[in-house]
């Protein structure tokens, strides 16, 4: 039952964004032909409506993001922050020096990169001798459940508490309750109050969505024909990403094709690759919001006895694997894994009454061909994060799955 | 009552080229309609008719969904459900892929396992059925929840390990340098040799027998035929070929927790659409098993045709309800 209902939100929430996207035209879409300027005035769109989630000020932020230094040392990355605005956090010190009750309250971990990162910040607790008690509860991807998980959390004996929402709007009114009472860390997706005393993020889904179109327009040459696979409409962090790649691909001379949803269904994303590739002949570039699948759409050329063009994948070792293994023309976009490591530091930091930056904005590296080594590795299973941060730590490969 | 059951059962051979020809004629819209979706296709992708291989390639892509039609059509024929298959397909696909961990001197112990899990499964929701009398669609809701749970706390969400090479071949390659066809997918060969096992065995007593129990249990428990067991069988026929529907998936496009998400209720439109009556009792497993190809050659249709994913369970809803009613219609014009 519970994966129909699932599936009945996900078919009413894609009816809703459909008929939003057709009568809706707010202020992000009237700003958007500012940023298409210098395209061809006749050229067709064919990438459809900018996302209702487009914001125009958060695009050109975080992609200067992409250029500025971050600060702190490079070796340890979830330790680095772009242009950070440092608060104060002596009103948090822990009375104790040690014996501290940490608490999370995790969105889910219904997905191997959740999986990865919820492995690391188990593994970055254990370095932390102050931490006395690590209390994680699971929300199970249930925005109702996450509400009282942290009521209760927060109603209990945490020293702070870590939250990864579910959702940004709905978690909003209890992190901004358990605010009042304990200090908050929130990382991954945002909330819309700033009463946590820090947010931890990658730079974010335009800088994303932004370096892998960026790609396939540097490598595809002029008219060749892009086909953009979605996972699902409606969830802001993966629609930003697909907004910021609509704005590069309607700048450039490439061929939108299409741009389909997956379900994240690996069968269902080669099913789709092989029918454009019968209707089109060819496809000179793939565009992804998310890696998961990228290896079966891979596998849809190769099925099809074509080669595989330049592609836009994700830091899942399986398709850095590919990608090394067959020589191909590929860039992979990250969403820094290492948060979860970074999302402890800074509850340990604020528990140690040291400042922080008010939002810590990570460094968010995409993979390509000069740095590819550096991340590939044939002993971890084919679902790891190779942006993990956790090469370095105690239990390195064997709690990852690796060998 | 006894002679005239058994006649049912053993039909005598004059009659079987009336049988046939009924049969046909039952089976004749499901091909219509698959023949009109067919062209379609083609007049949007001329190619599908003119190279071998991507029709091919669309059977090959259908061989699972045919597998478990034919699966679920032994279960609705008798007179019952099976809403288990799609997890019972995630489950195959993850435990593979996390046993064999890419070690191919696993993968035909692991095949085995995996078939004996399928086999299982069919006897537990069998027996629950039949003996616990508990209503098969709230036992295989049950066993449904069961696995997706179960799956989703052995993997915590996301499958570990991976499937090894020889193991991926059966889903994704098949007979190279085949004559004017170039490739003949394995796939392809198991469906046409299961799908020809499963007409076999519905024109077999045992399947007559079925056919007559799901038609009128009652009659059928009175002439001697061992209700419970037979329901169990047809059970246990589904749970293999969920195993092998995930064998194949799995093979096709590798490791993923969500591989058989929502498959049941394909498997039970591609049944229905093949007119099959929900409630047991009618239809053959030839057109259950078009229903599935009909299926499959409609989500192709769609894709080509540019048409968003999330329509295809709205177009599922409705092909479900509109086959019922017309069975139905057609039903009381009879009487």
């Amino acid at each position: 039952m519970k994966r129909n209902l699932a599936l009945c939100a996900m078919i009413s929430c894609a009816l809703f964004a459909a008929a939003c996207g057709s009568d809706d035209s707010d202020d992000s879409g009237a700003e958007q032909p500012a940023a298409t300027e210098t395209a061809q005035a006749d050229k067709e769109v064919t990438t459809g409506e900018q996302s209702e989630f487009f914001v125009q000020e958060d695009y050109d932020r975080q992609l200067a993001q992409r250029d500025i230094e971050p600060e702190g040392d490079p070796a340890t990355p979830w330790e680095q922050a772009i242009e950070p605005e440092m608060v104060d956090t002596t009103e948090y010190k822990a009375k104790k020096a040690s014996g501290w009750n940490l608490c999370f309250s995790n969105a889910a971990v219904d997905n191997p990169w959740r999986q990865v990162g919820w492995t690391t910040m188990q593994e970055e607790v254990k370095l932390h001798k102050e931490i006395a008690n690590f209390k994680a509860v699971d929300a199970e991807a249930k925005d109702d459940k996450q509400i009282s998980d942290i009521e209760d959390l927060a109603g209990g004996n945490c020293d702070a508490l870590i939250v990864s929402p579910n959702t940004t709007a709905t978690l909003t009114p209890a992190v901004e309750a358990a605010c009042k009472k304990v200090p908050v860390i929130v990382f991954d997706r945002g909330v819309t109050t700033d009463c946590p005393v820090t947010f931890v993020h990658p730079i974010g889904g335009y800088a994303f969505g932004a370096d892998g179109a960026e790609f396939l327009i540097d490598n595809v040459e002029g008219g060749g024909k892009i086909l953009a696979l979605r996972i699902l409409p409606g969830v802001d962090v993966l629609e930003t990403r697909w907004s910021a790649a609509k704005v590069k691909f309607d700048e450039s001379d490439l061929d939108v094709v299409g741009v389909e949803f997956t379900d994240g269904d690996a069968a269902k994303t080669k099913s789709i690759v092989s029918d454009y590739l019968q209707r089109e002949g060819q496809l000179d570039g793939v565009w992804m919001d998310a890696g998961a699948t990228s290896v079966a759409a891979m596998e849809a050329f190769e099925d099809n006895g074509q080669d595989i063009p330049p592609f836009v994948g994700e830091d899942q070792n399986d398709f850095l694997t590919k990608w090394k293994e067959d020589g191909l023309t590929a860039i992979a976009p990250t969403y820094s894994n290492y948060q979860w490591r970074t999302a402890v530091i800074a509850a340990t930091k604020i528990l140690k009454g040291e400042e922080v930056p008010k939002e810590w904005v990570l460094p968010q590296p995409a993979i390509t061909a000069e740095n590819l080594d550096d991340y590939v590795d044939p002993n971890m299973p084919p679902l790891h994060y190779a942006l993990c941060g956790c090469e370095d730590m105690p239990g390195y490969p064997e709690k990852w799955g690796g060998k | 009552m006894s002679t005239a059951t058994a006649d049912r059962f053993e039909a005598p051979a004059s009659s079987r080229a009336e049988r046939f020809r009924k049969a046909l004629i039952g089976t004749a819209p499901i091909f219509l309609v698959l023949l009109v979706l067919l062209v379609l296709i083609t007049i949007e992708n001329p190619n599908f008719v003119e190279e071998p291989a991507v029709f091919l390639a669309f059977l090959k892509r259908a061989a699972p969904l045919v597998i478990l039609a034919a699966g679920q059509y032994f279960v609705i024929v008798s007179g019952e459900f099976d809403l288990s298959v799609g997890s019972l397909v995630t489950v195959v696909v993850v435990v593979a892929a996390r046993l064999i961990d890419g070690d191919p001197g696993k993968t035909w112990p692991v095949i085995a396992l995996v078939l004996a899990m399928g086999a299982a499964v069919g006897v537990v929701n069998g027996v629950i059925t039949t003996r616990l009398r508990v209503p098969s669609f709230i036992t295989t809701l049950g066993m449904l929840l069961i696995l997706s749970g179960a799956v989703f706390l052995w993997t915590g969400g996301a499958p570990r390990g991976a499937l090894a090479d020889n193991f991926r071949e059966i889903g994704r390659l098949g007979i190279e340098d085949f004559p004017v066809l170039e490739q003949l997918p394995y796939s392809v060969m198991i469906m046409l040799a299961l799908g020809a096992g499963a007409i076999f065995l519905m024109r077999a007593r045992w399947g007559r027998r079925l056919l007559a129990l799901g038609d009128n249990e009652q009659a059928a428990r009175l002439s001697g035929v061992r209700v419970e067991d037979m329901r169990t069988v047809a059970f246990v026929l589904s749970g293999l070929s969920a195993a092998v529907a995930g064998i194949l998936l799995g093979g096709f496009a590798g490791v993923s927790a969500q591989v058989g998400q929502g498959m049941e209720f394909e498997a039970i439109t591609a049944v229905v659409l093949g007119g099959v009556a929900l409630g047991g009792g009618r239809g053959t497993v030839l057109a259950a098993m078009a229903g599935a190809l009909t299926l499959e050659a409609l989500f192709t249709l769609l894709n080509l045709r540019g048409v968003s994913g999330a329509l295809e369970d709205t177009v599922q809803g409705i092909i479900i309800i509109a086959a019922v009613a017309f069975a139905s219609y057609r039903l009381r014009g009879a009487r």
